[in-house]
């Protein structure tokens, strides 16, 4: 189990870590006005493998990146961990982002010049972790991974899979509230997206971390506990594990 | 920074042809730099001691000598220069600056030879000196230049009758046979005189001549020509000047007019029987950069004894030096600027391209927390390696070219001197040259590197992790 650095914010269980409040994200297209997102209200609680599925364009990403505080809502207010992200200037952004946020992207997006283990100790690094710890938690998340093997290689001498396991180690080296992953197996083929699923789903299990996940691939529904169907830019369906 | 050092490094290494070419830029720029500038400094050097060791660093005049002296040098001999250079000599603050402290005598006049055939006269520079000290200032080399000279064994302390004439005066006086010149035509048979008032003077002169001659030992060997000038009280005064040799001269004019000639014999025309007087004390110093203490410690001494006296630098009594310091400085800075401009639109076209071509990874390194001013410094520093990397490189090629050369024993004539001197280019003795050329370049990199980082850091988060 990954523990938690100091200086993260504790969750309350009780409490979901994620709050959107009547959220609104429009995008200019030249003189147009296009909606991605229209009047999003939900909640995701903590600990819990959540799931945004909806088709290309539905607006989970758009979604995603406001959960992730790289994006900032039309009208509306985002929450996270409690933390009402517009309060925050850019550079309490960017720290709330790094001790708090994890993120796994389609195209794996690794630092190519570092080393597999330099990249899932980088944001160790930005966070200020002393040397001995980063070093501990790094080869930890590797062999969590299982890449240990793999440690000293660039991005460019793995493969798809290995690059994903990477991100996901390095997403989760910091103990964050959040994992958010864009469509991780989007480029994998099936049999080792379904092994990144199995991992992905293995190490929240283990940290109890809460993830959130979006996806256009229905067949990947059995894995979440939340699950939340996004259709035009809005939320038009929420079950829970239980629910289905 | 050990971690943005490390990346930056990496991504300089990652892009090897394009880090190579913009790092041969900075090279380039570091090596012509500093080629130039060594030459430079080296001219510098070799005028300077070119300068010092004929006039040396300062002059003590009378007042008004140097805007109106030259016209008429007997009016303004300093009186009782003996009693000056005493007060300088035993100053306590100068006393330990001065390497050499000698008085001089200027002079015009004309110069005669009427031995045998010849009958040529031509107007004359003249420059009484104290040859042993004349030996001494032309051992000053305080940059190691290498270009001092033996003892001149043409001019002595002990012959007060034996002096120098420059090479084209040699000539023109028909002296080129009697002292064994090379390199220099005998004169044509005369035409008959066409210019009477020419010839009139060319007789009294040589009267003039024969009367003093009458009085002279001639039993030397040595060619001997006949020098007339007007004493310092207006009255025509005539010396005989056994030549111990002709000296290039360098520049035309000085080499068609110029006789050095010791101290006694010049205060002998010029002062006659009357008070034998000097029109400037020349001082040398060890170290050129004690002139502007030494000249306002010259300065103080003139004032609070009440003296009429002026002091004159090297630089305001040879103009020329100013100019090509002027010349070569100007070249210099514009050689600097074009490539500081090469390397700035380099490094700016490097940056901009690796800006484009990282723009998902910016948006990657965001998202994971990184602030705007991080991308910021990671540019900026890429800028730094590549700037720091070349102008290393150029400067270590700067410091082997100027090796080659400086033991190559490749000779030239710089502008103002008569004989060839070895080429230098003096890159290592100039470390105030390597550092700031070396700072220079870095400093532009880096600066350059500044907009494509600003770029960078503004990207939308969003917007660059779209970015394929």
């Amino acid at each position: 189990m990954v523990k938690a650095l100091a200086g993260a914010i504790a969750p309350n269980p009780a409490s979901p870590v994620v709050r959107l409040n009547q959220v609104a994200r429009t995008y200019q297209l030249g003189a147009i006005p296009v909606p991605a997102l229209n009047e999003v209200s939900l909640e995701i609680p903590c600990h819990r493998f959540s799931m945004l599925i909806g088709a290309s364009g539905s607006g989970k990403t758009t979604l995603l990146n406001l959960i992730g505080c790289i994006d900032a809502p039309t009208r509306g207010t985002v929450e996270v961990c409690g933390q009402t992200i517009a309060e925050l200037d850019d550079n309490e952004t960017s720290a709330f982002r790094a001790r708090n946020i994890g993120f796994i992207f389609q195209n794996f997006s690794l630092v190519p010049v570092l080393s597999a283990y330099e990249n899932v100790e980088y944001p160790l690094l930005l966070i200020g972790t002393p040397a001995a710890e980063r070093r501990e938690r790094t080869l930890s998340m590797l062999q969590a991974v299982g890449l240990t093997d793999q440690a000293k290689q660039r991005p460019n001498e793995l493969s798809g899979g290995q690059k994903q396991r990477v991100a996901i180690a390095r997403a989760l080296v910091k103990a964050p509230q959040v994992v958010l992953a864009d469509e991780p197996t989007a480029n994998l083929d099936t049999a080792t997206g379904a092994s990144i699923i199995e991992l992905m789903r293995r190490v929240q299990a283990e940290s109890r971390t809460t993830f959130i996940f979006a996806t256009h691939d229905p067949q990947l529904i059995s894995h979440a506990d939340e699950l939340f169907l996004i259709r035009d830019g809005k939320i038009v369906e929420h079950k829970t594990e239980t629910s289905r | 920074m050990k971690q943005l050092l490390k990346i930056a490094l990496r991504n300089t290494l990652r892009n090897r042809r394009r880090s190579v070419m913009t790092g041969s830029a900075v090279a380039a720029g570091a090596l012509a730099t500093l080629l130039f500038g060594g030459f430079a400094a080296y001219i510098f050097a070799g005028l300077e001691t070119n300068n010092v060791q004929r006039i040396g660093h300062l002059t003590v005049f009378r007042s008004g000598y140097f805007l109106f002296g030259a016209g008429n040098p007997g009016q303004y001999g300093i009186d009782h220069y003996r009693d000056v250079m005493a007060l300088i000599g035993n100053d306590p603050v100068l006393r330990p600056m001065i390497n050499v402290m000698t008085p001089t005598q200027s002079l015009l006049g004309i110069a005669g030879n009427f031995s045998g055939e010849n009958d040529a006269s031509k107007t004359f520079i003249g420059a009484g000196l104290i040859p042993s000290e004349r030996d001494r200032m032309r051992r000053w080399d305080e940059f190691g230049t290498g270009v001092t000279y033996p003892p001149d064994a043409r001019l002595s302390d002990h012959d007060e009758t034996r002096g120098l004439i420059g090479f084209g005066l040699a000539r023109i006086l028909g002296l080129c046979g009697p002292l064994g010149l090379q390199n220099c035509p005998s004169i044509p048979t005369p035409a008959a005189p066409s210019d009477k008032a020419a010839s009139l003077v060319n007789e009294d002169l040589g009267e003039l001549a024969r009367r003093d001659a009458s009085s002279a030992d001639h039993s030397s060997t040595a060619p001997h020509i006949e020098l007339l000038a007007a004493t310092a009280g207006g009255a025509p005064n005539v010396v005989s000047l056994t030549v111990g040799g002709a000296e290039p001269q360098g520049v035309k004019e000085l080499d068609d007019n110029y006789i050095a000639m010791p101290l006694a014999l010049a205060q002998q025309l010029v002062y006659g029987r009357g008070e034998h007087k000097v029109t400037g004390i020349v001082l040398q110093l060890h170290r050129s950069e004690d002139m502007r203490a030494a000249r306002a410690r010259l300065m103080t001494l003139i004032r609070s004894n009440h003296l009429d006296l002026d002091v004159r630098d090297f630089g305001e009594l040879t103009p020329f030096y100013g100019q090509a310091v002027g010349l070569f400085s100007a070249i210099f800075l514009f050689i600097a600027l074009v490539m500081g401009m090469i390397v700035l639109f380099a490094v700016v076209n490097t940056m901009t391209m690796s800006v484009m071509e990282r723009t998902n990874e910016i948006g990657t390194v965001r998202a994971m927390g990184v602030r705007r001013a991080g991308i910021r410094s990671q540019f900026i520093a890429e800028g730094f390696l590549i700037g720091a990397i070349g102008a290393t490189v150029g400067a270590a090629l700067a410091f082997l070219i100027a090796a080659l050369v400086n033991h190559g024993g490749v000779t030239w004539v710089p502008p103002g001197n008569a004989n060839p001197v070895p080429l230098q280019v003096a890159v290592a003795g100039s470390p105030g040259l390597v550092i700031g050329a070396w700072v220079g370049l870095v400093l532009i990199a880096t600066i350059a590197a500044l907009m494509p980082a600003n770029r960078a850091a503004r990207l939308s988060v969003v917007d660059a992790l779209r970015h394929v």
